[in-house]
């Protein structure tokens, strides 16, 4: 599937995956992340059963302690 | 625009800064010179001696409600700027009363978490409201990888986005004011572009 990732275009092999495997492949380890799918926000529980397709927009934002 | 037109123009303007530290400091500062009409700062802490290496308070003040005493120094700037100081925590139900006649907010918290439950809270309290984060300025140097970016519609960040706070990368006052001028600079951009469309 193809999707856009951070204002960026990314391919996967899968057909579609759950938010959760997402940020798994993606190796993000930043413990606090903003999640949104398709401009609308997906908390960090809700992860698990949030389902990425074909054309998705999707936003991961990684929070850093400092200010 | 001149000058005239663009005191005109931000006066009619409220921002929300989320605390008081080193970017709320900073900004608050920066919006108060330019003469944004009224800002609404929030925050629970006391002005410790460890702040002045990049907090916009003076060493008198040690031991003071930040708040009062950003109040205070806000003052010293620009008197005809309205300030509203809160002392307190900011939570989610905190954000969504203090924060709800703002035109745009500045989130200036230390915590990565605090920094996320506002971006959820203003995401789902507040879809239509701009929210301006900062987001990564630890250490020292590097200045150009500091940056501006849109994330979606109403979020923005500044920040290098990967610099975090340690014990061998404090925050110090040129990265952590830059940072909040960035985000100063990009709320009078959206004020006096009305919000609309343009280059960051």
């Amino acid at each position: 599937m193809n999707i856009t990732l951070n204002n960026r275009s990314e391919t996967f092999d899968e057909e579609g995956m759950s938010f959760e495997d997402l940020i798994k492949r993606k190796n993000f380890t930043f413990k606090m992340l903003v999640t949104k799918l398709n401009g609308k926000l997906v908390r960090k529980e809700d992860r698990i059963h949030s389902y990425i397709k074909e054309g998705d927009e999707v936003t991961v934002l990684h929070l850093i302690s400092g200010g | 625009m001149n000058i005239k037109k663009i005191k005109e123009l931000l006066k009619t303007k409220t921002v929300g800064i989320a605390g008081c530290g080193g970017l709320g400091s900073n900004s608050a500062v920066a919006l108060a010179r330019v003469g944004v009409g009224k800002l609404i700062i929030a925050d629970f802490d006391l002005v410790d001696a460890s702040n002045l290496n990049r907090q916009y308070y003076f060493h008198e003040q040690i031991g003071q409600q930040k708040v009062f005493a950003l109040a205070d120094n806000l003052y010293f700037v620009n008197p005809s700027v309205q300030v509203e100081p809160h002392d307190v925590k900011l939570g989610p139900d905190e954000i969504l009363l203090l924060f709800r006649n703002c035109d745009l907010i500045i989130e200036a918290f230390d915590a990565a978490e605090a920094k996320q439950m506002i971006v959820e809270t203003v995401l789902s309290g507040f879809p239509d409201k701009t929210l301006i984060l900062g987001n990564g300025m630890a250490g020292w140097g590097k200045s150009n990888l500091l940056k501006t970016e849109k994330i979606d519609q109403n979020l923005y960040v500044c920040g290098d986005g990967i610099s975090e706070i340690s014990e061998d990368l404090p925050p110090l006052a040129p990265r952590v004011a830059i940072v909040a001028n960035m985000q100063a600079n990009l709320a009078l951009q959206l004020l006096l572009n009305n919000f609309n469309n343009m280059e960051i």
